[in-house]
């Protein structure tokens, strides 16, 4: 398997009904760390990682991975903010996208109750994925991204409406999925969050990137006036 | 009122006394409707996913005529499907009219379009909720096409209910291309039309009786098969 990383985008511009939803973006992501994006609302965070993906229209300049490309959309996964339950038990949820790749039944099963271990649904493998509780519900789309271990995972707000305990449970995957060797991407609301889990930063403001750089730096001494509000708590547009 | 007593009471007589011509009726009439109604779902259930998950340039347009031939006359169904089989016609060739097959093929033209058009409107609400999801994992459309089937299936079995309530019940095109011939083509609603021409309408209810109780029957089963009603299913 070939290097994914680096992922260069020039001049990428998404737009959806004549809109430009985001860009122009010109960055460069490497290999390793977790990149957190953040910005207020509208700054185009999730469709900067929507872009970034492939699931929205990439309408001008280029986003280029270091392999084929499309070997690089099968090595990436996607986890929403209102996480999407296939009307499937946990265990087939989660077998799901191995089963897409040719799995057998059995195996894909074997490794989707490893998964479920993993994200802590063990006790509701069996159980419809629609009666799951929110909290329960990220970690299965969690787990269903991180099943057939994506070199990339790109994460919208997924803690966006989980409690304090849920949202635990969370980090604490994200943070072993990332020590396996998993990029991720992942946008939120939550300064907390984002200085817990954060090695890089990108900052958006108004469909484009305000800032980037390492999360201490940007966290202590923000180079624009822009982040430094927003880090502040004032109302930046 | 009497009439309604006499049909009742003649249909329970026919249904416990095992008539002969009655069970062959209700055999005849199931094999064709449930032949129709698994050709028709085998065409309409991929045909309905496929106008959820594909934008093609007539789609639009292959939606509103779906839509709009679900109130398709079955007399003029009948009477088409009688001029392709009619000796004189394209399909003349494999003796097929007035024989069971030439009603199972009627009735397949009429459920189509509406199986297909109620699939499509419960896949299109699946589809919006699954889109991103599918789109996310890589899916090639044969996979969305399955993965909405198979998520979809209990809406689906409501759609081919559908099909075989409006095939089951269905007299105008099956009389024409069947002939309501005895022994042969006779099913329960052209039994139905004969006995009520000839007069003997306390018969005639018997037999729409037994209909109306062999699809409540039909439908109590497909239930109770797949579970629909079972706690945590979908």
């Amino acid at each position: 398997m070939s290097e994914l990383f680096p992922m260069i985008a020039q001049s990428a511009i998404s737009r959806r009904r004549g809109k430009v939803l985001i860009g122009p973006v010109d960055l460069t992501l490497e290999g390793h760390g977790i990149t957190i994006v953040i910005g207020p609302n509208g700054a185009g965070k999730t469709s900067l990682l929507r872009m970034l993906h492939g699931i929205a229209r990439l309408n001008e300049g280029s986003i280029v991975w270091a392999c084929d490309q499309e070997e690089a959309r099968q090595r990436q996964a996607f986890v929403f903010q209102s996480p999407v339950m296939l009307r499937r038990s946990v265990r087939d949820n989660l077998a799901y996208p191995l089963r897409l790749i040719g799995e057998t039944r059995a195996e894909a099963g074997k490794l989707a109750e490893g998964m479920a271990e993993k994200v802590g649904l063990t006790y509701a493998l069996s159980r419809p994925a629609t009666v799951l509780s929110g909290g329960e519900r990220q970690k299965l789309a969690l787990g269903r991204a991180l099943i057939r271990s994506p070199d990339v995972l790109f994460l919208d707000e997924p803690c966006a409406s989980l409690d304090g305990p849920a949202m635990r449970d969370v980090e604490t995957i994200l943070k072993n999925a990332a020590n396996d060797g998993t990029r991720l991407i992942m946008s939120t609301h939550d300064m907390g969050q984002a200085r817990r889990l954060a090695t890089e930063v990108l900052f958006l403001l108004g469909g484009k990137i305000h800032e980037q750089g390492d999360a201490a730096q940007f966290f202590e001494q923000p180079k624009t006036a822009m982040a430094n509000a927003f880090l502040n708590g004032d109302i930046v547009e | 009122m009497a009439d309604i007593w006499d049909g009742l009471s003649q249909a329970w007589l026919l249904l416990i006394g095992l008539d002969p011509d009655l069970v062959e009726i209700i055999l005849r009439s199931l094999h064709v409707t449930l032949t129709a109604l698994v050709i028709a779902s085998a065409i309409a259930l991929p045909l309905g996913a496929l106008l959820a998950v594909r934008r093609f340039r007539i789609r639009r347009l292959t939606i509103a005529v779906l839509n709009a031939l679900m109130g398709l006359p079955p007399v003029v169904v009948g009477l088409i499907v009688y001029i392709c089989l009619s000796r004189s016609g394209p399909f003349g060739v494999f003796g097929l009219l007035f024989t069971p097959t030439a009603m199972t093929i009627a009735q397949v033209i009429i459920i189509v379009p509406l199986i297909a058009s109620i699939a499509h409107q419960a896949l299109r609400e699946l589809w919006s909720d699954y889109h991103d999801l599918l789109i996310s994992l890589n899916t090639t459309h044969f996979q969305r096409m399955m993965a909405l089937l198979w998520d979809g299936r209990r809406a689906l079995l409501t759609a081919s209910l559908a099909g075989f309530g409006r095939a089951i019940g269905e007299v105008g095109a099956i009389m024409v291309v069947g002939g309501n011939i005895d022994h042969h083509t006779r099913v329960l609603t052209t039994a139905i039309a004969l006995e009520t021409g000839k007069g003997d309408f306390a018969l005639a209810l018997a037999l729409g009786f037994v209909l109306i109780g062999m699809a409540i029957a039909v439908n109590l089963t497909i239930h109770w098969l797949t579970q629909t009603e079972q706690e945590g299913r979908w």
